[in-house]
């Protein structure tokens, strides 16, 4: 949890090829509205893209829409690129459709949260705070 | 990362060191002070450019247009896009970066969005700590995006040398309605969209807005752009590298340059009085008060005014 009362800087991506992002925007505008401020770059990210606007936006958490079911293989080449660029510590979390099965894993991989569709936006503004931690 | 290591990885070109840095002048904490004191040595350097007018003209997709101009000129781009904060919930979406999608993969560009954060007048103080903080990372230009809607936007062009107005054709009352000060600090004019109908109106006005106004040494040219085509970039940055030569070469170079550092030093010092002002009188409950008073109209709000000046006074003089 973060004592100082700052600013939370949300940065909300899309990887790969899915061409709508209704969710992704319900999100963004849930999270503005808790008064976090949010990074959105539009759809068809690539993993590159996503992580250095992570980097140049010195984000606090870095929040993943996928719906294309390509979450296994463009997940971990989105961690491989913002651990290349040094940013190691932002919160992740995704949010998509997400088979139950596959939840394990991606937790493995470091996303603390998985949302799945229909997600109360409520309970992703509380997991946010709880978790995000301070910057080094 | 401590403000030691973070000057001198800054001053080092390191990429996630400036973004930090710039979270620090964001914040206006000890920290951002201590930074923005060690690089200031190292600015100066960089053609500083602010992009400003109403929402939706097109400024994010000019400025994109711009930085892969400068780009394909050679030089490095630094950019911050400024958007509104919700006066209701202070969160804000930043969505800049979607007009600037293929700059992000340019390691010669460094793109930055910020939130006005609405906090007390102090958004020129803050941006040009970002600009300063880029110009010190080595970036050859620096690019400021901001809406021109109010005073705030106004004296952030103090933070720019060179300050370009964006219009579109539909936007004629938009530069009948134009807040005076804008006009007035804008060195290049921009009628963007010149792809639909009515640019050549909308150039017309602009100049006619331009003969009634106080003579300048810098007479501020008028151009017409399609960002979203790239085209008329070449002209634009030619008519800003003639404004920066200007700057350093003519007569008036000096004279300019004072003005700016003048008008940088008295909204520096506007906004934090402002919000020291401001802190001491909500501290103190002095302020919930007298907005008591004044909500139930027992007293009018000038003597109001009054009184809380009068007890910052107090508060300062024992400080
Ligand atoms: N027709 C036309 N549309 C443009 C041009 N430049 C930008 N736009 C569009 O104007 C809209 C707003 O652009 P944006 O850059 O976000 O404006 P900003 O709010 O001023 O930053 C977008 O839909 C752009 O595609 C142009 O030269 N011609
Ligand atoms: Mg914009």
């Amino acid at each position: 949890m973060v004592t100082e009362n700052r600013t939370l800087r949300v940065l909300i991506a899309k990887p790969g090829l899915d061409g709508h992002d209704r969710g992704a925007k319900v999100v963004a505008r849930a999270l503005r509205d808790a008064g976090m401020e949010v990074i959105y770059t539009g759809i068809r990210q690539t993993p590159e893209m996503i992580a250095e606007a992570a980097l140049q936006e010195d984000v606090d958490v870095v929040g993943l829409s996928i719906l294309s079911g390509a979450h296994l293989e463009l997940f971990p080449r989105v961690i491989a690129e913002l651990e290349k660029r040094g940013v190691t510590d932002v919160l992740l979390f995704c949010g998509g459709i997400i088979p139950e099965g596959d939840i394990p894993a991606i937790q493995q991989m470091g996303f603390k949260g998985v949302f799945g569709p229909g997600t109360d936006t409520n309970d992703i503004i509380a997991f946010l705070r709880e978790n995000v931690t301070e910057k080094q | 990362m401590q403000p030691t290591e973070l000057i001198e990885r800054v001053a080092a070109g390191d990429r996630r060191a400036l973004a930090r840095a710039i979270t620090h002048v964001e914040a206006d904490n000890a920290a951002g002070r201590e930074v923005l004191a060690g690089l200031y040595a190292r600015t100066g350097r960089a053609q500083t450019i602010g992009i400003t007018g109403s929402a939706g003209v097109g400024k994010s997709t000019l400025v994109a247009a711009l930085a892969r101009e400068e780009r394909r000129r050679g030089r490095t781009v630094g950019i911050v896009a400024v958007d509104p904060s919700s006066p209701f919930s202070h969160g804000a979406i930043l969505g800049d970066r979607i007009r600037m999608q293929d700059l992000t993969a340019d390691g010669g560009v460094f793109m930055r969005s910020m939130a006005s954060r609405g906090n007390l007048g102090g958004l020129a103080e803050t941006a040009s700590g970002v600009v300063d903080v880029m110009d010190a990372a080595g970036y050859d230009v620096v690019i400021v995006e901001t809406v021109g809607a109010g005073q705030d936007e106004v004296e952030v062009a103090t933070a720019t040398q060179t300050t370009v107005l964006v219009t579109t054709p539909a936007g004629g009352d938009d530069v009948q309605s134009m807040k005076a000060g804008l006009m007035e600090i804008a060195q290049v004019m921009v009628v963007n969209k010149a792809d639909i109908a009515g640019a050549e109106t909308a150039a017309m006005q602009l100049r006619a807005l331009l003969a009634i106004a106080p003579a300048r040494a810098w007479e501020p040219p008028i151009l017409m752009t399609v960002a979203r085509n790239n085209e008329g970039l070449d002209a634009l940055v030619d008519k800003i590298d003639a404004h920066q030569d200007y700057l350093r070469t003519s007569g008036h170079a000096d004279e300019e340059r004072r003005a700016l550092a003048e008008a940088q030093i008295v909204s520096l010092a506007r906004a934090a009085l402002h919000r020291q002002a401001l802190e001491t009188a909500q501290g103190e409950g002095i302020l919930a008060a007298l907005v008591d008073e004044v909500a139930a109209r027992r007293q009018d709000p000038r003597a109001a005014a009054g009184v809380l000046l009068e007890a910052v006074r107090k508060h300062w003089g024992r400080g």
